[in-house]
């Protein structure tokens, strides 16, 4: 496998008359190619306005990518023109949201929809397009595909809306798919049909997948890494089982015992994160997490107010995979396990 | 076979909990009307259609089920926020479904919603003082002033808001603060029943622990009985002690937490609870899903025989001539509504 995609110091501002935004400050990671990363993180962690970056499709004003690089194949996407990006986006990358009603135009048919990029990065006619538009909804579960294409998105429902989006995604064969939170609108029976479906068309289409969260457990099933983020920074990053089985970063591991579980009778009380997500009107100084940390309250440390913590890689237990956080305290005093 | 209003009849004699709400039979159907000049009815959204359970004293009752079966609908109509259009609400002994004006007045002094949206449910006009302090107005508690502003101060602090923030306003607090405005709006007439209605779904993962731990404490420590009306499956386990299953407007399965979850009976509650994703991956690998195809039907056409044949992975051909049966009890306390349990 080689790499895919590799995200450099990304930083992301947004000039609003209330102040600036400090959305993504610094953020790196890298995809191989059919991998799948999940990015987890609470709203306004700077996961959605990362990816949204890397598909040049930060609104300018207010935003300004500020710095930072994303080579995708061996291009800078930060420095294309925008008819050069407009090749690849929809093309290369493609991307599914959350909302399905909102980004589905309600007066166009969902064929003239699905066909317009395949007319426009495929060169394809009507005849065609309509055929393989057809075809794509066959693949993703909608009966009786051809006639639905003269349907508008008020026709279906909110789960096959889901998947006329991510036909949509898939229309031109694209190399990396990037899911925004693609099921948090969905029902649970519906979003188990959506995962099921996103897992065998990744495998059957060879896709490398970003799949961006704020449920734990949606990614525990589907991703191959995990990179928890929050106020604009990464956390704690790693293979879905490290993260989830040894999490180092203390924000991850009271993320995680805040979370109830199905498989166990919650008799014991959950354990809470107190106080409330940043404010990312101000540039925080030091660690985005150490107001509310507690590792950092027990131990007294001054730094994490001062000095943002690097990204490190921390040894795990079979030494063989990477496992990378931002903590000053796991590594100077290898003390957040025992929280 | 007996009806659902005679089992819990039977239940009541059986084991003597001392209940404080018993529906029975409760239906709610919307009109739907056609014509600019003269509306005519032409057909009805049966959002609740026909549903008993009781509420036991100092419990807390999930209610889950998926958008539009009818959960956020039960709870209002059993607080007569909407009219019933059939059946029976019985709270502490008294039927609601017939009171009007001041005596019913008088009963939402012990009965409260707390809502699922914190941004929409608190009037931003309003400061936190008099939204909290408006129920106890209406109500003419505290005839003096002063006392009420220390009442208020007090219930602010018992929920986790500084009272020194007392006046105000919503948009200056964050959306787990809100939520605590919302409960202490709830708890100003001191209240033994309180509907919550989704009351995290809207809130950021790390803060939805800290408004449950709130809520749990503050059962424990005023004697309150909660139904808690959720999505979240993993948080009803953890919440509740008992739960009821809806899908299109009726309950499927009711039963002690622990064992609904452990013991699914209806095709429904299995599926449902299989597609509820674990945060861990290796539960995730080795997990068997039941994934049920097709959407929820319209509830106001829903399928003739059992409601849930359209995705039923069971179906037999009595689900498409009969209607679902009654709730059965398959185990102690624990009841469904299938016939491939009968």
């Amino acid at each position: 496998m080689s790499t895919l995609l590799e995200v450099n110091d990304l930083v992301v501002r947004f000039y609003t008359q209330e102040g600036t935004v400090y959305a993504v400050n610094g953020v790196s990671f890298d995809l191989e190619e059919g991998e799948t990363l999940g990015i987890v993180g609470e709203s306004g962690s700077g996961k959605s306005v990362s990816c949204l970056a890397l598909m040049g499709l930060i609104p300018s004003p207010p935003g300004k990518v500020e710095s930072g690089t994303v080579v995708f194949e061996g291009r800078d996407l930060l420095t294309l023109k925008p008819d050069q990006m407009r090749l690849i986006r929809g093309k290369e990358i493609a991307m599914i949201f959350q909302d399905p009603m909102t980004s589905l135009n309600p007066v166009l048919t969902i064929g003239t929809q699905i066909t317009e990029s395949l007319k426009l990065h495929e060169g394809m006619n009507t005849t065609q397009s309509r055929k393989r538009a057809a075809d794509l909804l066959d693949l993703v579960g909608i009966p009786d595909a051809y006639r639905r294409l003269d349907d508008y998105p008020h026709q279906f429902s909110g789960g096959m809306r889901q998947r006329v989006m991510i036909a949509m995604g898939l229309s031109c064969n694209p190399k990396l798919l990037i899911a925004d939170e693609p099921t948090t609108a969905l029902d649970v029976t519906i979003q188990a049909q959506i995962i099921e479906l996103v897992k065998q068309l990744k495998d059957e289409f060879n896709m490398a997948m970003i799949w961006i969260t704020h449920d734990l457990g949606v990614v525990a099933g589907i991703a191959d890494r995990i990179q928890v983020m929050y106020g604009g920074r990464i956390m704690e990053s790693g293979s879905s089982h490290e993260v989830f089985r040894d999490s180092r970063h203390p924000y991850t591991v009271g993320l995680l015992g805040s979370l109830p579980r199905l498989d166990s009778s919650g008799e014991e009380k959950l354990t809470q994160i107190e106080g409330s997500p940043p404010d990312m009107r101000n540039e925080p100084e030091g660690c985005p997490f150490a107001p509310r940390c507690d590792v950092r309250e027990q131990l007294q440390l001054e730094k994490c107010w001062d000095e943002r913590p690097p990204l490190e890689t921390v040894p795990d237990a079979s030494g063989a995979e990477a496992h990378i956080m931002s903590c000053w305290a796991d590594i100077r005093e290898g003390v957040a396990e025992n929280v | 076979m007996s009806s659902p209003a005679m089992v819990a009849d039977e239940r009541k004699t059986r084991d003597g909990d001392d209940y404080i709400l018993e529906v029975s039979n409760l239906k709610k159907h919307f009109p739907i009307s056609s014509g600019i000049v003269f509306q005519r009815q032409v057909g009805a959204v049966r959002a609740v259609d026909g549903i008993s359970f009781n509420v036991i004293r100092g419990e807390t009752l999930g209610l889950v089920g998926e958008s539009g079966c009818g959960k956020s609908t039960t709870g209002r109509t059993i607080l007569q926020l909407y009219r019933p259009t059939e059946g029976s609400v019985k709270f502490e002994g008294q039927e609601l479904s017939t009171m009007a004006g001041n005596d019913l007045r008088q009963m939402r002094r012990r009965m409260q919603i707390i809502f699922q949206d914190p941004f929409a449910s608190l009037n931003p006009r309003m400061t936190v003082g008099s939204i909290v302090s408006e129920p106890l107005q209406i109500h003419k508690m505290y005839a003096n002033k002063q006392e009420r502003q220390q009442y208020v101060e007090q219930l602010m602090e018992r929920v986790g808001l500084n009272p020194y923030f007392i006046n105000r306003y919503p948009h200056e607090f964050s959306g787990g603060q809100r939520q605590r405005i919302g409960i202490a709006r709830a708890l100003a007439l001191q209240p033994s029943f309180i509907v919550a209605d989704e009351p995290i779904s809207a809130l950021d993962v790390s803060i939805q622990a800290q408004v449950v731990n709130l809520m749990e404490e503050l059962q424990d420590e005023l004697g309150l009985t909660y139904l808690f009306i959720a999505h979240d499956l993993s948080m009803v386990r953890h919440i509740c002690d008992r739960v009821a299953v809806m899908y299109l407007g009726k309950i499927v399965e009711l039963g002690p937490v622990d064992e609904v979850y452990d013991n699914p009976q209806h095709p429904y509650t299995q599926a449902l609870l299989s597609a509820v994703p674990v945060p861990d991956p290796v539960v995730e690998d080795n997990r068997q899903r039941i994934i049920i195809s097709g959407d929820l039907p319209n509830p106001a056409n829903p399928p003739t025989g059992c409601n849930f044949n359209t995705r039923c992975p069971v179906v037999f051909d009595l689900c498409y001539q009969e209607p679902d049966p009654p709730l059965i009890e398959v185990r102690p306390d624990h009841y469904v509504s299938c016939h491939r349990v009968v």
